[in-house]
């Protein structure tokens, strides 16, 4: 692709992870879909075999939880453990297979210039943050609230029975040899984005994360950026 | 004893446990891998939550004095007891490809009931018979099964987890739909198809085996607490008479 007519780019800082990172070809300006999603809203969008979605951490350690979902047929969903399994390890970066309960890759991860994204924290709710934090939180806004709204506004059926563990885009939980689990700090930066390419037509449902308790968004819940190109000719 | 059962290698098992009974699973061989989910009895809406058990705990497995957490803050069942040490919750289940990969295909034509049962299609059938199906797979616990990740996050199947007679037991701390698949971990190198037997029993939970205030899993982290708190809350609002719960 011909990046003299490619809008400003993204400048990345100096990688400072010990992680594989790829950037993208890919030109904002031919994107049939470019938008910013502010911290604490829900999204939902089906995405065309072929099509590449990305998602851009506009600020900086901003967690985005994500599910996908076979559109044609919503029961085959995204599997973090399938997913796991398939590759042999945890974290999800470029070349990972997003794997669903059937065995099938629902995308495949084609750029990743933050290296690491979580698959096993899931989202945070009311209930859980009464649990992790105090009984007194379950006013406080959460990404279940999130996706509950927005698979209720989506109208197809899809309900709480459609909500497995969820992708952590751009957050870090690693696992010590010991088995213990933490949230680390991330490990994304202003501008760090990840990308994927569709291999079936599928149903997108993001929460860009509000939670206020935990470093999982540095405390400060930021807005993210989505695109989505058509498939290369 | 309520129940004292044989589940064969290759079966799939499912049965309400009612607050405060205790479910035991015994590996009678030192090679066995009980896949497992957990459901409200009342309201299966509410299941087993790998990601709220792991980060309340802040765990990637499960032993003595953890709790198994379900999506809306409540515990299902409490670990108070544990002669294995680890129990794995992110690998999840096999199906019936992998199976086949491994295994061969294993039908019923050819080996009857012998046949090569897989964690997915037992888990299935039993949801099935509970009017739940595949909207209701989440990520499955693991019984006796160790998988370890290294600090790149590559995951390895861990030899030699559990031996002849271990067992762990689970305190059912809300009226739990238990469904368990007696089948062979998708890592597990054994060459052959083979799972074998696993030994279960259902006992209701003796004064000293009860979640007072002391209690190992209740202490063992102030989430826990808060949890149990929510569980008892919803006990007195579900089942007022029971265990001096008081009227709403």
């Amino acid at each position: 692709m011909n990046m003299r007519h490619s809008s400003p780019r993204i400048t990345l800082p100096v990688p400072i992870t010990p992680f594989v990172l790829k950037e993208s070809a890919l030109a904002p300006w031919r994107a049939i879909h470019d938008e910013v999603l502010p911290a604490g809203r829900g999204w939902s969008r089906e995405l065309a075999r072929g099509q590449i979605f990305r998602i851009v951490d506009l600020e900086g350690n901003q967690a985005v939880d994500t599910l996908f979902f076979n559109a044609r047929n919503p029961d085959e969903r995204y599997s973090a453990t399938d997913t796991i399994r398939a590759q042999g390890n945890l974290y999800l970066t470029t070349g990972t297979r997003l794997m669903s309960g059937e065995g099938r890759p629902l995308l495949t991860i084609v750029a990743d210039t933050c290296g690491r994204h979580d698959t096993l924290g899931g989202a945070c709710s009311a209930e859980s943050n009464q649990v992790r934090y105090a009984l007194d939180k379950k006013y406080m806004h959460n990404c279940r609230d999130s996706f509950l709204l927005e698979l209720g506004r989506l109208g197809r059926g899809l309900g709480k029975r459609d909500l497995p563990s969820n992708i952590n885009f751009f957050m870090n939980v690693p696992v010590t040899a010991d088995g213990g689990l933490s949230f680390a700090d991330g490990v994304s930066a202003p501008g760090r984005y990840v990308e994927m390419r569709a291999e079936t037509d599928v149903l997108a449902l993001i929460s860009n994360c509000p939670q206020l308790n935990n470093p999982c968004n540095a405390y400060n819940p930021t807005p993210v950026r989505l695109l989505i190109w058509d498939a290369a000719p | 004893m309520i129940l004292e059962e044989t589940v064969r290698g290759g079966q799939a098992w499912s049965r309400r446990l009612a607050r405060g009974q205790i479910l035991r699973l015994t590996d009678t061989t030192g090679t066995a891998c009980v896949s497992a989910l957990f459901y409200n009895a009342r309201e299966p809406l509410e299941r087993y939550n790998m990601a709220d058990t792991l980060k309340a705990q802040y765990t990637a497995f499960l032993t003595t004095g953890r709790v198994l957490y379900s999506d809306m803050g409540r515990v299902l069942v409490s670990i108070i007891a544990d002669t294995c040490g680890w129990h794995d919750t992110i690998s999840g289940c096999g199906d019936a490809a992998a199976s086949e990969a491994r295994f061969g295909q294993g039908g019923y034509q050819e080996l009857r009931n012998d046949f090569h049962r897989n964690a997915r299609d037992n888990f299935l059938i039993e949801l099935g018979k509970w009017g739940l199906g595949k909207r209701d797979l989440v990520p499955n616990a693991n019984f006796f099964v160790r998988v370890s990740a290294d600090d790149s996050g590559r995951i390895a199947w861990v030899p030699q987890n559990t031996r002849p007679g271990a067992y762990v037991d689970l305190r059912a701390e809300m009226d739990t739909l238990v469904v368990l698949s007696n089948t062979p971990h998708p890592l597990d190198p054994a060459p052959a198809y083979g799972p074998p037997p696993v030994e279960l029993s259902i006992r209701v939970a003796a004064p000293i085996e009860r979640p007072g205030p002391d209690d190992r899993c209740r202490t063992s982290r102030p989430e826990n607490g808060r949890g149990f708190a929510l569980t008892e809350a919803y006990a007195r609002e579900v089942e007022p008479g029971r265990d001096g719960g008081g009227a709403l």
